[in-house]
């Protein structure tokens, strides 16, 4: 039998305003195996830990129950406060009589019931603990970062300029993501390519920093501090060490009809290719599916003009497994599928175009070299109209119920650009509302309606049809003016909503990360834990954790690095004691916890073993402390309750159970 | 029969095997019990007839351990059972020289008693080499007869097949006997209001004696030690856990074998009070044909087993109240 | 209609909560001060697999008038496959009870998140609710072999 102590707190009037916390001591003190009850005010404080230390040590409590709020906020504070005291920290149990009881209760005697029923249920349980120890797992100091855009980069510099080796894994042939196409950045409107390519380059040359690009994470083993991770170097077919970046081989390929990526489809690539100039590595990849050679068995041109023999189309996938103490997500975003926008005509008409496009017709380095002109006929825009919220906010499932965040500063930032260019171009925004919370956001956005005349009109547009004439007719009703507004526009540019990489979810599966229902990644804790996901040993940077601009992006980077990089400080980690332990003399071996374990923690091996004077050989599973993450799949799944979990066994959770129905 | 031993034999003689798992006669006509056999002479009271029903796939989990092969007799029902223990890793394959049995159907000696066959001192006809459709029962009363089908056992009216799942040779043809529908009972019972359900099960449960015969018989009951005779599952109130233990045992052992049943149907078999056990685990077995597919324990040792796999889709627990 | 004010039957019930999501949004209702009756008392998990069926039916055998499992939403698992398993044993318990005549109100598996406190309370509310009108679980007391 234990010797408990029974901590009652007040939490100020928290508690103690609807729980009668004096008559639960009265009670409680009467149970048996309780050898001291007392209540506090703040049990919590200093104070209140002191009166947990003290009691231990006058009363020689072997257990302790504290009643206050949830164990998932001072369940720590409290076991260290008994490991403090000399007591095993998991020999304290929490009964939750605040937001379980009298936050929710409003009658003194029914709250102080429940709060009696309660503890009587942590006694139980309490009774029935077994000292547990923790385990320890080494720490493979190296990180692993998925997703090579911006997020991706500042959080391998971060890590490597803190000391330690990091390797970058991206989908695409070259680093960059998604800020490498933009033209300009708001509200500073400096050029991205000018911020970024130096922190690509500085990625690229660091000697902690691995890049391998073209290049997917293809398996996740182990867990945190002891990862280890398959990545599969697609076939380039061109040898990286060889290869000079001359770029003869772009221009020599007669193969100049794939739909350039990095362009979003609006020109087009060779097949032999890198994804734009500053792209790094600067090595081009053939690109399989359009390459003659490859397609077609014969050309050949580019091993013909490559002077430094790089080309080899006998390359093969490649897959390099390597060890990691911490990994980070930084996968990123792509702009939602139109496919449900019809009414904007988005199909039907090459001059409806997404934000991104813009982006890239806006560049000097896009399909029209950076001059604003339609797609269909190159003229330039007399009449711009941009439909802000597209799929973003949705109401239904066609489109996303979130804001995507970025939307209503990057279409001000377009509007200010182009009137700043071409001052005769006419500019309408059409939006539900205009969001701008951000330093120097809504000056920003004032200055494109006040400095540059754009036109805001809060409303939604109804229909985009395509003219005879080649214009387009925009349907829409002024919100303000309460009006239907008919006109025609020489050009219409979607805000279609981001959404993260779809690639996220194979990947969070992989890692066994949780993800909500719109594919984002989850954090460990929404406002205290955002850069973490729940899977221990995973940080999440960039949008792939929810919408987010580029100063954002770059801070959460920053905070993700700090994170992997306060785990990679460590030599050893404690690992959670409790796990799941079969007891070898029920276990059947009969492999059906090993089926239900998703972390592969349960193996089996032929042991002797002594039943009661019968020594023989049996098939027995056998729990990796280090793999289990301590779910209880197995637990149940177990037919002779061989199978049991530490902190919540079959027991202690009866005793819960009894104490409740008494 | 005779087939049988002079197989068994020959297999002993040629060293494949160094015991032989079948049945031997009872003290009764209609009680022939399973029995390890080694040496010639012991085959005197080997026996296989209709009242062979029991299923020696359990005796293979001890057999496994022991040193060399066992032939072990098995009817095409059995064989599920085998396989599905070999799918718990609970008997070894290579330790086991299977002879797959034909069966024409077992028969239920609480039947031929039900029709007022009383005093039995001999049957003939339930011979499986005998094609005979009657049964003929000497009796201190006279000569009786009745029909071999309505003296078959319920889980023969509902035959899973001829067909053997796991063997090395076969002996003898099997007989389909299949004439009813599986689940009728379970869906009669489901068909039930709450009271008449309740009412059915409470009167059924309440001849259980607690012997343990389903316990022991049932091949997928084959745990080492069982949960409810371990302390895994107590809390420190033994008199209470014995309460919960009476109250809830055979739902409980049928949630156990839950998915790992083959159906095989001894539970009933050796039910001295002769409760319907079958129908819990038939239930179990409706339920996961209906909501998760088909699946037969011990059909194919690799398919994925009900309770350890899922699909995304899968039904909520809510289907239990909304389906009609 | 308020279940506050019939206090003719306060039934029993356990709600098996996982710690990842369900327990959270139990928290949550509580500091969102979102009521329901003081009938539901909460047992942590760390998962919805985690609860053994035997569990229930030892809380049905011991009083209880209701047993709640609330777990993550399917695809949201901390363990991410827990709670499928979950939904199987449960479905098939469930199926189990009410084939021997308990009222199949009295169990239910609801999925509630982290952030769902206001689903948490809705539920406990309902299932209150249900279980008062259900009356008092007489029917697994009685289901003994010895008459």
């Amino acid at each position: 039998m234990q010797r408990i102590g029974v901590f009652v707190c007040h939490c100020g009037s928290n508690i103690a305003a609807t729980v009668d916390v004096e008559k639960v001591v009265e009670i409680i003190r009467q149970e048996p195996g309780v050898v001291h009850a007392e209540d506090y005010q703040y049990m919590c404080s200093e104070v209140g830990q002191a009166k947990i230390a003290d009691a231990i040590h006058e009363k020689g409590l072997t257990g302790i129950v504290v009643c206050s709020c949830s164990p998932r906020m001072h369940e720590t504070t409290f076991r260290k406060a008994a490991e403090r005291a000399g007591l095993n920290p998991y020999m304290v149990e929490i009964a939750n009589i605040r937001e379980h009881c009298s936050w929710i209760h409003k009658d003194v005697e029914e709250a102080t019931k429940k709060a009696v029923i309660l503890a009587r249920a942590a006694i139980a349980k309490v009774n029935l603990n077994a000292p547990l120890k923790p385990g320890e797992s080494r720490v493979t100091k190296r990180a692993l970062i998925i997703g090579g855009g911006i997020a991706g980069i500042q959080t391998a510099l971060d890590i490597a300029d803190a000391g330690y080796e990091v390797d970058i894994v991206e989908k695409t042939p070259s680093i960059g993501g998604r800020m490498s196409q933009l033209d300009k950045t708001f509200p500073t409107l400096d050029c991205s390519a000018c911020i970024l390519t130096p922190k690509m380059v500085e990625a690229s040359a660091h000697e902690k920093i691995t890049i391998y690009t073209y290049s997917e994470v293809e398996k996740v083993t182990g867990f945190v501090g002891d990862f280890t991770v398959d990545i599969r170097k697609k076939a380039r077919s061109v040898d990286m060490d060889k290869c000079t970046g001359c770029g003869v081989c772009q221009e020599k390929c007669p193969s100049k009809k794939a739909p350039s990526e990095f362009n979003r489809g609006l020109s087009n690539r060779s097949a032999i290719y890198t994804p734009f100039a500053q792209a790094i590595p600067n090595v081009p990849v053939i690109d399989r599916e359009h390459c003659l050679k490859f397609q077609k068995g014969k050309c050949g041109v580019c091993a013909k003009v490559c002077q430094a023999g790089a080309i080899d189309y006998e390359q093969k996938d490649e897959i390099v497994t390597e060890k990691y103490g911490a990994i980070v997500v930084a996968t990123g975003f792509d702009v939602i599928k139109l496919d449900n926008y019809d009414e904007y005509a988005y199909s039907q008409s090459k001059d409806v175009i997404t934000s991104l496009e813009l982006e890239r017709i806006m560049n000097a380095a896009g399909p029209t070299k950076g001059h604003l002109e339609r797609l269909s006929d190159g003229k330039a825009p007399r009449e711009m109209v941009f439909i802000q919220c597209v799929g973003s906010r949705c109401a239904d499932d066609r489109g996303k119920s979130y804001c995507s965040k970025i939307c209503c500063m990057y279409t001000a930032k377009h509007a200010m650009l182009i009137r700043d260019k071409y001052p005769d171009v006419n500019v309408t925004v059409f939006y539900i509302d205009v969001r701008t919370p951000g330093k120097n956001f809504d000056e920003f956005y004032r200055r494109a309606v006040e400095d540059f005349g754009v036109n805001y009109i809060k409303g939604q547009v109804g229909k985009v049809a395509p003219q005879p004439n080649g214009r387009l007719l925009v349907q829409a009703s002024d919100l303000l003016d309460n009006r239907q507004i008919k006109m025609e526009a020489d050009m219409v540019v979607l805000a279609a909503a981001i959404e993260p990489n779809p690639d996220v979810r194979k990947i969070a599966t992989m890692l066994t990360a949780s993800i909500d229902t719109n594919n984002f990644l989850t954090e460990a804790h929404a406002k205290l834990r955002p850069v973490e996901s729940p899977t221990a040993g995973v940080f999440l940077s960039g949008v792939c954790q929810g919408p987010k601009d580029i100063p954002e992006t770059v801070a959460q980077a920053g905070a993700a690095a700090v994170k992997a990089i306060g785990l990679l400080a460590k030599d050893k980690l404690l690992t959670n004691p409790c796990t799941a332990h079969s007891d070898e003399l029920l276990c059947n071996g009969c492999s059906t916890c090993a089926n239900v374990c998703p972390y592969g923690a349960i193996t089996y091996e032929v042991r002797q073993v002594n039943d009661h004077g019968i020594r023989e050989d049996r098939r027995l599973a056998v729990v990796n402390e280090a793999l289990c993450q301590g779910c209880g799949a197995c637990t149940v799944a177990c037919p002779s309750g061989a199978m049991d979990l530490k902190g919540f066994s079959n027991r202690q959770i009866l005793a819960e159970v009894d104490a409740i129905c008494q | 029969m005779q087939e049988l031993i002079k197989r068994a034999k020959e297999l002993l003689a040629d060293g494949t095997v160094v015991r032989v798992l079948g049945w031997k006669a009872g003290d009764l006509p209609y009680n022939p019990e399973p029995a390890y056999f080694a040496k010639d002479t012991d085959f005197a009271d080997f026996v296989y007839n209709g009242f062979c029903g029991a299923n020696l796939s359990k005796y293979m989990i001890e057999a496994s351990k022991m040193e060399g092969k066992t032939l072990v007799f098995l009817k095409p029902c059995d064989t599920y059972s085998f396989n599905q223990l070999l799918k718990e890793h609970r008997v070894e394959r290579e330790k086991a020289y299977i002879i797959g049995v034909g069966c024409k159907g077992k028969l239920d000696i609480e039947k031929i008693k039900a029709l007022g066959i009383k005093g039995i001192q001999s049957i003939s006809g339930a011979e499986l080499t005998d094609e005979a459709e009657t049964l003929t029962v000497q009796t201190l009363y006279g000569e009786k007869t009745c029909a071999y089908k309505d003296a078959m056992l319920e889980r023969c009216h509902v035959c899973k097949g001829k067909e053997h799942k796991i063997y090395d040779e076969l002996l003898l043809t099997s007989r389909d006997t299949t004439d009813a529908d599986r689940f009728a009972e379970v869906a009669r019972i489901e068909g039930l209001s709450p009271e008449e359900k309740f009412a059915f099960f409470q009167k059924e449960l309440g001849k259980c004696i607690r012997c343990n015969a389903c316990r022991n018989v049932c091949p997928a009951c084959s745990c080492r030690k069982c949960v409810f005779d371990s302390n895994k599952f107590d809390s420190s109130q033994k008199a209470n856990a014995d309460s919960f233990e009476e109250k809830m045992f055979h739902i409980i052992r049928a949630f156990h074998v839950a998915g790992r049943c083959t159906d095989c149907g001894e539970c009933s078999r050796v039910c001295p009070q002769g409760i319907p056990l079958h129908l819990f685990n038939r239930k179990f077995i409706k339920d996961i044909d209906e909501f998760y597919g088909e699946y037969q324990a011990g059909e194919d040792v690799d398919a994925d087993a009900p309770l350890t796999s899922f699909t995304f889709e899968d039904v909520e627990p809510s289907v239990v109240s909304t389906r009609s | 209609m308020s279940i506050e004010t019939n206090e003719t039957f306060r039934p029993k019930i356990v709600a098996f909560c996982c710690n990842w999501c369900s327990y959270a949004g139990a928290d949550l209702a509580g500091s969102s001060r979102l009521s329901y009756p003081a009938d539901v008392k909460i047992i942590r998990v760390p998962c919805s697999c985690r609860v053994n069926p035997m569990f229930i039916l030892r809380a049905f055998e011991k009083g209880a008038d209701g047993v709640i499992l609330c777990g993550c939403h399917p695809g949201d698992c901390h363990y991410s496959t827990g709670n499928y398993y979950a939904r199987r044993r449960m479905t098939l318990l469930f199926s189990m009870l009410d084939y021997i005549g308990v009222e199949n109100g009295r169990t239910r598996v609801e999925w509630v998140s982290a952030a769902e406190g206001v689903k948490f309370s809705a539920t406990m509310n309902e299932f209150v609710e249900k279980i008062r009108s259900l009356g008092k679980n007489v029917r697994l007391g009685d289901l003994r072999c010895r008459s």
